[in-house]
């Protein structure tokens, strides 16, 4: 008997201690205290972050209404992107800045709940702070939409948001792939891909639990919705020049003119209006990786 | 009579299999030559725009008037409904070039638009190539990310 009672004891710890340990973890009210936010940069960042790639509308001309509505199909189940457009109600125009930054660099939402990694907090984790400030300056010139976001469509057991917190522990940290001293062009790029445009996020391999297998960085994945494969971007694979990588985030264009197609379409786009030293960045990124 | 059964069976068998039958192969080169084709002269003007060519108005003006010369065939017989990638193989067409035929051709048509927006500038000088490239690779983008199929 007071083995028994010992043992649910230690149950109840155990449970206690998973329970506090995959609790969602907000950053401090203060996160973006004393920086001043500048739209015209946040603009930038919105681009290189391809908000809009995902939480504009379904084939909408003006991406800049962010009312959600696309679908990600995955071995988790569907994810539904929400209204992220600055409506107080619909969207998240109440938010403050600092609940801002924590569903970007801890993917938890103003009431404490997890999200789904759908959303790449993963990425965005590395985000510096006056580039959170400067986005969501940005944020406030953006049209509202009163669009009501769609349910996710996840079944047992990933509908328990708490596994979520597990998963994190897991996977979410803020350490760069790409180590050592980087020159400044390589660190921008090392930026620009691994934190804003979140390249690995298609273009790396993922294990059975969803993350990030970082051993095979960039080298090629399944397409997650379904048909054909993501490109491997390391030199094995990927031989074009860091030229003509540039000229493809800017134009669309292989090197042998063949197009772009499918999701890079929108990420060439928001590319394409970034600086010429910015897709060379990124293009001498790609080139350095192992 | 052991020879009329083995047609009768033959011919049983071939209906049976009836789609795949069909022979495409004629229309899957015709159309995978014109974007080879349009894929030739894009890589003479991008050459020039990014000045790993020497700019030379007549061949930016050749290469432009090719591409608007290729913007004029008619895809009626070069896209026959059942060529689509769930049907054949050795194509990424996908089946909403049929399903949605309008867009698909409203596409082609903006193909043709920035054609003719390039056909206008290629001889003006080596600085007017970059943004028309910038429209034509928006086109192809565009009915790329619609309907063709990822590799």
């Amino acid at each position: 008997m007071r083995v028994f009672r010992g043992l649910i004891l230690v149950a109840v710890l155990v449970a206690a201690a998973g329970w506090w340990m995959t609790r969602p973890r907000p950053l401090p009210a203060d996160a973006l205290t004393g920086l001043e936010g500048d739209a015209a940069r946040g603009e930038t960042v919105f681009l290189a972050a391809g908000c809009a790639s995902c939480h504009a509308a379904p084939e909408a001309t003006d991406k800049r209404i962010l009312s959600g509505g696309q679908r990600f199909a995955s071995d988790f189940g569907t994810f539904v992107a929400p209204n992220i457009s600055p409506d107080p109600v619909q969207g998240i125009g109440g938010w403050t800045g600092a609940q801002f930054a924590s569903a970007l660099r801890r993917g938890v939402s103003p009431e404490g709940r997890h999200y789904y990694p759908a959303f790449p907090y993963t990425a965005y984790a590395k985000m510096r702070g006056q580039d959170i400030a400067d986005l969501w300056a940005f944020w406030q010139t953006l049209p509202a939409s009163e669009a009501a976001s769609q349910p996710h469509e996840v079944s047992f057991p990933f509908s328990i948001r708490r596994g979520v917190g597990v998963w994190k522990k897991l996977f979410l940290n803020e350490d760069w792939v790409m180590e050592g001293d980087l020159d400044p062009k390589l660190e921008r790029g090392r930026y620009l891909v691994e934190a804003l445009a979140h390249c690995g996020e298609c273009h790396t391999p993922r294990g059975s639990l969803g993350g990030l297998d970082r051993d095979r960085w960039l080298s090629g994945a399944q397409n997650p919705s379904g048909k054909g494969e993501i490109p491997a971007l390391t030199p094995d694979r990927l031989t074009w020049d860091a030229g003509e990588i540039a000229y493809y985030l800017e134009t669309g264009f292989t090197p042998d003119y063949d197009s772009a197609g499918g999701h890079m379409v929108a990420v060439v786009e928001n590319f394409g209006k970034l600086t010429a030293e910015d897709r060379a960045a990124v293009a001498a990124y790609v080139k350095a990786l192992p | 009579m052991k020879k009329q059964v083995f047609a009768l069976a033959t011919a049983a068998a071939l209906i049976a299999t009836g789609a795949v039958a069909q022979d495409y192969s004629a229309n899957l080169k015709a159309r995978q030559g014109q974007f080879r084709i349009m894929a030739l002269n894009l890589g003479i003007l991008g050459g020039m725009a990014q000045g790993k060519i020497a700019y030379q108005a007549e061949a930016a003006q050749r290469a432009a008037d090719t591409l608007v010369a290729v913007s004029h065939i008619d895809p009626g017989p070069l896209w026959p409904e059942g060529s689509d990638n769930m049907s054949i193989d050795g194509t990424r067409a996908m089946p909403s070039i049929w399903d949605e035929n309008a867009d698909f051709l409203a596409k082609w048509g903006a193909f043709g638009d920035a054609a003719a927006g390039m056909q206008q500038v290629a001889a003006t000088g080596q600085e007017a190539l970059g943004p028309a490239m910038g429209k034509l690779g928006g086109a192809c983008k565009a009915c790329h990310d619609k309907h063709r199929a990822p590799q």
